[in-house]
């Protein structure tokens, strides 16, 4: 099971990262907002976390472009947000989210959130 | 309304600036004992004497006309508008405030302090709402934050972990708990500093206008060829950084007037022009808008004749201004569109005179010289912004106005406008 880490906090991305991967997760990370649509199209992963701070573009621009796209439609995307304002939630949700998140968060958080999402991939 | 004459209100003010009746009548350009049958109501006066001798006393014209009641029920009966839910009696208003001076006067005290509390909290609230360093202080504090929380996790879950990801988590979390360290104390210093900014309740104009009003918009060290950054920095009035823009933006400007246009020899130059400010731009080389600036920030005295200045972008914000007697520029509220200030952004470039009756008590007249020029140097393929500049002078000659100007609607007593875009609080008209 392939997840993809959106997230620009090295050591933010070090802990997800290990976490995950404790649990057998293939987790592969990207750290800014530009290219990351060219990052989910190589890595094809079985589901995304998205930060919404991203350096370059907004993790809703992101989320934007990857319901907009067919193969990405479907994918489940975990968004995670500094900032835990109604209004980002609800834009959030608007544009297709699967699960919204706000930091900080415990890692068991995660760990669920994670496993939730990906049991019906 | 219980008044006293206009003619007393003349002597009593004259005599509290301690100024001889002689003085005051040759300054307006009458005899002594003319002004003693004015000052005793044997004649009537009004129009330009009436403005002139308020010139000349530093007073409004209608606070001689009108007496002081007539400020405080223009105060009064706006408000009356804002109210909702009383239901003043209008139509009684006189009466009040000649009566109950001292209880109307709280009411006009109390509505302006409602309007000035009304802008603090929209200050504060857009603060919150729209401050990017805020918002940027917070997210690096939240950042740091989860990586401290998510190592701190990992190391306190995983009691067997490997000694090379051990050393890497503490490390992370040595880094990350230094930043957090510094990221909070920004933090806190912003808000400390911004708790001070706001007990002042000024806007980076309003910094700017106490600025300019302190120096009477005249600044003796740029003449002599001071660096325009030492002005700033030396300035106690000048706080925000908004405010420091605006004031380099302004005082850059003057320099380069300055130079242009040396002091002694533009004070020459307009005597020998007679103010005329194609003929100044001409003799100095300078653009229109350039020479009109020089003119309004002159000191008085320099020249024979007042002028005020207002200028603005493309958006129509008032840049800054600088007050005239008689025609008010609002601080607040967006201007009135019939200014030749505004029809010279449609024009860019094309010099405008004109001369407007101002729509006040005493349709005092002016002559308005207005352009407009680019912003920057105009470049192919990018699109030009301009500025425009007014000078405003008070109209001696007293010709058939070529229009009526106000300053802000709701103050504004021309009845048929196209422009009008909120009803006037002048009821009655003036």
């Amino acid at each position: 099971m392939r997840v993809l880490l959106i997230e620009d906090e090295p050591n933010i991305i070090e802990a997800i990262n290990f976490i995950l991967s404790r649990e057998g997760y293939d987790v592969v990370t990207h750290a800014n907002g530009h290219d990351a649509m060219d990052a989910v199209r190589e890595r094809s992963p079985d589901m995304i976390i998205l930060d919404v701070m991203l350096p370059g573009r907004s993790g809703f621009e992101i989320l934007e472009d990857l319901r907009a796209d067919a193969a990405y439609a479907e994918t489940p995307v975990l968004m995670l947000t500094a900032r835990g304002q109604t209004r980002d939630r609800e834009l959030a949700e608007k544009l297709g989210v699967s699960m919204f998140m706000t930091k900080p968060f415990a890692n068991s958080e995660v760990l669920d959130a994670v496993r939730s999402l990906t049991a019906n991939v | 309304m219980k008044d006293r004459s206009i003619g007393s209100r003349v002597r009593e003010r004259r005599m509290a600036m301690k100024m001889r009746q002689a003085d005051l009548a040759s300054r307006v350009g009458i005899s002594a004992s003319y002004l003693n049958l004015i000052e005793h109501d044997k004649r009537r006066i009004g129009g330009k004497l009436v403005v002139d001798i308020a010139n000349v006393l530093g007073v409004e014209a209608t606070l001689l006309s009108e007496g002081a009641e007539a400020t405080l029920i223009s105060a009064l009966r706006e408000a009356a508008n804002v109210t909702t839910e009383a239901d003043p009696e209008l139509e009684r208003i006189d009466e009040f405030a000649a009566r109950f001076p001292g209880w109307a006067n709280i009411i006009r005290s109390q509505h302006q302090l409602g309007l000035k509390l009304e802008r603090t909290v929209e200050t504060l609230s857009d603060r919150l709402a729209h401050d990017p360093e805020l918002a940027a202080a917070m997210h690096e504090v939240l950042s740091m934050v989860t990586a401290v929380h998510a190592t701190a996790g990992i190391l306190h879950e995983n009691r067997e972990l490997e000694p090379e990801w051990r050393a890497r988590f503490h490390r992370n979390l040595s880094e990350d708990s230094q930043r957090l360290a510094e990221s909070s104390q920004l933090l806190v210093n912003y808000l400390d500093g911004a708790k001070e900014a706001e007990t002042r309740l000024a806007s980076p104009r309003d910094e700017l206008h106490s600025f300019l009003g302190q120096a009477a918009y005249f600044f003796p060290e740029i003449e002599d060829g001071a660096e325009v950054e030492a002005v700033i920095h030396q300035s106690e009035l000048l706080r925000s950084k908004g405010a420091k823009f605006l004031a380099r933006e302004l005082l850059e400007d003057y320099a380069a007037n300055a130079r242009a246009m040396p002091l002694d020899d533009f004070e020459v130059a307009h005597r020998e022009c007679d103010g005329d400010v194609a003929a100044l731009a001409e003799r100095f080389k300078v653009s229109l808008g350039a020479t009109m600036r020089r003119i309004a920030f002159l000191p008085k005295g320099v020249l024979d004749q007042d002028y005020g200045l207002v200028k603005c972008d493309m958006a129509g914000t008032m840049i800054y201004r600088k007050e005239i007697k008689g025609f008010s520029l609002p601080r607040y509220s967006s201007a009135c569109p019939r200014w030749p200030l505004f029809r010279a952004l449609q024009q860019p470039g094309q010099p405008l005179m004109q001369v407007v009756e101002f729509a006040a008590r005493e349709m005092e007249q002016f002559k308005c010289f207005a352009v407009s020029e680019p912003q920057g140097r105009p470049q192919f393929g990018q699109n030009t912004t301009f500025t425009a500049t007014m000078l405003i002078t008070p109209n001696r000659e007293r010709l058939p106005p070529e229009g009526q100007v106000g300053a802000a609607c709701r103050i504004c007593s021309v009845e048929k406008c196209n422009a009008r875009r909120e009803p006037s609080i002048l009821v009655d008209g003036i």
